[in-house]
């Protein structure tokens, strides 16, 4: 599921660009706009659904894991309307960036789901419900997820 | 009867005795803001040994897998306790995250209150 090079350079005009704070107070913030903004992009009702819990998901663990529990650092969300792919086929593509602790990014996997027990599932929730998705360590500090879903 | 006065009206929306059952009402939008409220509440009903613990999930709009574990964590005390767990009402945009995580077959799920408390 890696986004090659050439394609993460391909969106640099942010159309929609959102900033919260690592505090789950605000994660209703984020929901509300990936929800419209799905919406707007032409998504049905559910797949603007599942797109909005892949950007909880990714919220929660930069909060837990980015940046050790809530905090006031920031977390930028950007989205954008974009042509992807070989078919150049309209998608959504949404990045993730935080501040917080670099790790490598082969490390960040789903867990087992066979294992029954409580936490763990959010790669496994964002892997199963985008196209695409690209963990990797920021210029400076952080992490950036870059994630693509196709329109149709 | 429900008391709802006394419990944050955001997630936790009423716990009720319906025979040897303890219905629990949840409603709104569960994420990580909520999941230890919802953790603790579960914790207090564990303290009434119940035989059969409904949880109502009619109103609940979103659940990110925050929700999700505190549930996967109540069904593991149920099992561990003789209780059952008996989840109602899920929505589609709900059920989904069961299905991603491929949890839907563990659980106990009814469409209505009346079916989970009469089986």
């Amino acid at each position: 599921m890696n986004i090659d090079t050439k394609e993460k350079e391909s969106s640099t005009n942010t159309q929609i660009e959102l900033r919260i704070c690592a505090n789950p107070d605000y994660l209703c913030v984020a929901r509300t706009a990936v929800r419209q903004v799905a919406q707007a992009f032409g998504f049905s009702e559910d797949k603007g659904e599942s797109i909005t819990l892949a950007v909880v998901e990714a919220l929660t663990n930069v909060i837990r894991h980015s940046y050790d529990g809530p905090c006031d650092k920031p977390i930028i969300v950007k989205l954008n309307k974009i042509n992807y792919g070989n078919e150049n086929k309209p998608a959504l593509e949404i990045v993730i960036r935080d501040f917080g602790k670099q790790v490598d990014p082969e490390s960040i996997k789903g867990r087992d789901l066979a294992d029954i027990r409580p936490g763990g599932v959010g790669v496994h929730v964002i892997n199963s419900v985008m196209d695409e998705i690209d963990f990797s360590r920021a210029d400076d500090c952080g992490m950036q997820l870059r994630m693509v879903k196709y329109i149709n | 009867m429900t008391d709802a006065s006394s419990y944050p009206k955001d997630i936790i929306r009423g716990v009720r005795h319906e025979g040897q059952a303890i219905v629990l009402e949840l409603g709104g939008e569960i994420d990580m803001k909520c999941f230890i409220e919802l953790k603790n509440k579960f914790k207090e009903l564990y303290q009434k040994k119940p035989q059969i613990l409904v949880v109502n999930m009619t109103q609940v709009q979103f659940m990110d897998s925050s929700g999700l574990a505190t549930l996967v964590g109540a069904l593991k005390w149920c099992r561990q306790n003789g209780s059952k767990l008996k989840l109602v009402g899920l929505v589609q945009r709900v059920r989904s995250v069961f299905e991603i995580c491929r949890l839907e077959s563990i659980f106990q799920i009814y469409d209505s209150e009346a079916e989970a408390l009469s089986q």
